[in-house]
């Protein structure tokens, strides 16, 4: 058997910054809390986690970007700290949901200056960026000024960027951030595509999408507070939580939720207020089916009535309530 | 080494760009020509000044010493505040600092491309400046009477030592925000004050002066009249000096500050790094 190399290892890393806090008293703030993780070359890996986890913190420590405070993050075998220079020869990072790029160039100009600042030799430069700005469906503004591009269409152009360099490794930092549906879509299927058509490629993803990362990662690390609490494949990690049982409740004009809370039996407990829809979505994870009846009796009590329910199959949202307690847009 | 060569060469080709924006060719011309020229005049102003308040027999030499130490003074400026203007932009507003750090291109050899691009822009202000000056001021400066094979050599090297001040403000910069711009003005007046650009530096008291002979600057002004036998004659404090001893103190100094200059780089970079300055936005 041969073992796979690892393409990032992360141990016991942390990370604090400060922040001038009010009234100018300095305050520390902890990014990383003595994360551990361990990513295979050839994975496709993702980071979920809610808003400040630390999942971009992760990226930039590991793109060279950004100095750990303490512990140990090597990438393709090399030291963050020490071999800067070896690392950056074979990753690239592209983050969603920013503009970047020089607005006087067009999009061509724009990735051909950043394919020479990595050595590419002209011929294969232009042949990938031809390439990659027909499968990303951006032809078409292939000489447009970048200035001119939408937001989307930006973020595309970043993502050949990225990907252009042929790195061996990739952090993408929720790509698909703020992208309609169809460029999601492309988004998604561009990167299953990238990973299968060569062996030995890896990605790290982070994104708060749950069926995102349902759909694309070989594996997924649950991180919350800066600390990794699960990793494991999406089924694995649905498996954890499957000997309970969820149920997802939608009901109207409710005035108290803290009764459902207190229901024997019911082991997590989120919930959804869509204030202008006047409906509340409830989520329940039990310890036994049986209990589906004690909840659904609790409605017309606390005055509000029925609009749906379902009882569903776990999603890693669930695994997340179950892990941390919380929900993953709950703050 | 090709990625080196490669960066330099676009790096300066995306200067140009941004420089001159030929998208839109008028304001480049105001950019390019009006402003130098304006600058003299505003020289013209403050020579009036000058020999009304002082003796009218000196007034001549002054004002080409002040002409000529202002229109060299471009570069200082340019290179100065353009080093840390690419910064901060590509950072905050074109977001592509973060990208091109991580890429395995020298961000040293980046700055020194776009800087480049900045010097080629300048050289053509000063050259409208010196012309300016000749056909309309009197500025008695003649290419047949120039010393060429001294203007040339302290030419470049003048330049490099401004370059390697740049270079060292790169490294400050990647710690400062956008709106710090006012140490960039500093810094500028400290040469504006100590390097004969508009006054002799017999004016300064003693520590000014002893000031004035550790800076690169002030040998390369003064070299730069003497080779173009115009504003010489003037009592500069190192107007003593032969060009001998001016030229290789000159190159000694522009060493040293080179020297310091990547010292200083490298640990901007590094505090940088540390502190997580290099995607950083500001909010105003
Ligand atoms: N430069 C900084 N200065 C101060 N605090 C910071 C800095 N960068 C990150 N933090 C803090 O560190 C924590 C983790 O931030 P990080 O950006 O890694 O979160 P994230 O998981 O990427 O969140 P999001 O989903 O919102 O992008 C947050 O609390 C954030 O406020
Ligand atoms: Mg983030």
């Amino acid at each position: 058997m041969t073992m796979i190399p690892n393409a990032v290892e992360i141990k016991d890393l942390r990370r604090t910054f400060k922040t001038k806090a009010v009234k100018s008293k300095k305050e520390l703030v902890t990014a990383l809390d003595g994360a551990d993780l361990e990513i295979k070359e050839g994975e496709l890996f993702g980071l979920l986690g809610p808003n400040g986890a630390g999942k971009t913190t992760i990226i930039k420590i590991l793109a060279t970007l950004l100095f750990p405070t303490s512990g140990k993050a090597e990438v393709l075998g090399y030291d963050v700290m020490k071999d800067a220079y070896q690392i950056r020869k074979n990753i690239n990072m592209v983050s969603g949901g920013e503009t970047s790029g020089y607005g006087i160039l067009t999009v061509n100009e724009n990735l051909w200056m950043f394919s020479q600042f990595y050595g590419i030799p002209g011929k294969i430069a232009k042949k990938r960026i031809k390439r990659l700005l027909r499968v990303m469906d951006l032809e078409k503004k292939a000489d447009a000024k970048v200035r001119t591009l939408s937001t989307g269409e930006r973020q595309k152009a970043n993502m050949i960027r990225g990907f252009m360099t042929d790195p061996k490794l990739i952090f993408l930092d929720e790509p698909t951030l703020g992208l309609d549906v169809n460029a999601s879509r492309l988004i998604r299927d561009f990167i299953k595509d990238w990973m299968r058509s060569k062996t030995g490629r890896t990605v790290l993803l982070t994104t708060h999408y749950m069926m995102e990362a349902d759909e694309l990662c070989d594996r997924v690390a649950i991180i919350d507070q800066g600390k990794i609490l699960a990793c494991d494949t999406p089924a694995n990690l649905k498996r954890l939580v499957t000997k309970e049982s969820t149920l997802k409740l939608e009901i109207r004009k409710v005035q108290d939720i803290s009764a459902f809370q207190n229901i024997k039996g019911v082991k997590r407990f989120t919930y959804d207020h869509n204030i202008t829809a006047g409906i509340t979505k409830l989520n329940f994870i039990l310890d036994d089916e049986a209990i589906v009846a004690d909840i659904v009796a609790e409605v017309p009590k606390s005055g509000s009535k029925i609009v749906s329910v379902e009882k569903s199959e776990p999603t890693l949202e669930d695994v997340f309530v179950t892990l941390v307690g919380r929900g993953l847009h709950e703050n | 080494m090709k990625i080196n060569r490669n960066t330099f060469k676009w790096s300066a080709w995306l200067g140009w760009q941004m420089e001159s924006n030929w998208t839109r060719p008028f304001i480049f011309a105001i950019y390019a020509i009006v402003r130098p020229i304006a600058a003299s005049l505003i020289l013209v102003v403050m020579f009036y000044v000058i020999t009304y308040l002082g003796d009218p027999s000196t007034a001549r030499a002054n004002f080409d010493f002040l002409f000529i130490g202002n229109a060299f003074f471009m570069y200082i400026a340019q290179v100065l505040f353009g080093v840390t203007w690419i910064i901060h932009d590509d950072r905050e507003h074109y977001r592509t600092l973060k990208y091109i750090y991580i890429s395995p291109a020298n961000y040293f050899v980046y700055i020194l491309g776009r800087t480049l691009s900045k010097i080629l822009i300048t050289t053509f202000a000063v050259i409208i400046t010196l012309a300016f000056g000749v056909i309309f001021l009197e500025v008695p400066l003649n290419p047949l009477g120039v010393d060429w094979l001294l203007f040339i050599p302290v030419f470049i090297i003048g330049l490099l030592s401004i370059i390697a001040f740049g270079l060292a403000l790169a490294g400050i910069s990647f710690l400062t925000a956008k709106h710090t711009m006012g140490m960039n003005e500093g810094i500028a007046g400290v040469f504006y004050l100590f390097c004969g650009v508009i006054f002799p530096l017999s004016v300064l008291p003693d520590w000014g002066i002893s000031f004035a002979k550790i800076l690169p600057v002030t040998y390369w002004l003064d070299l730069i009249r003497t080779s173009l036998g115009a504003g010489a004659g003037i009592d500069t404090a190192v107007a003593g000096t032969s060009v001998e001893v001016s030229l290789v103190v000159l190159i000694i100094s522009t060493i040293g500050f080179a020297l310091f200059s990547i010292g200083t780089f490298k640990l901007g970079d590094n505090l940088a790094r540390r502190k997580g300055y290099l995607d950083m936005t500001t909010a105003y």
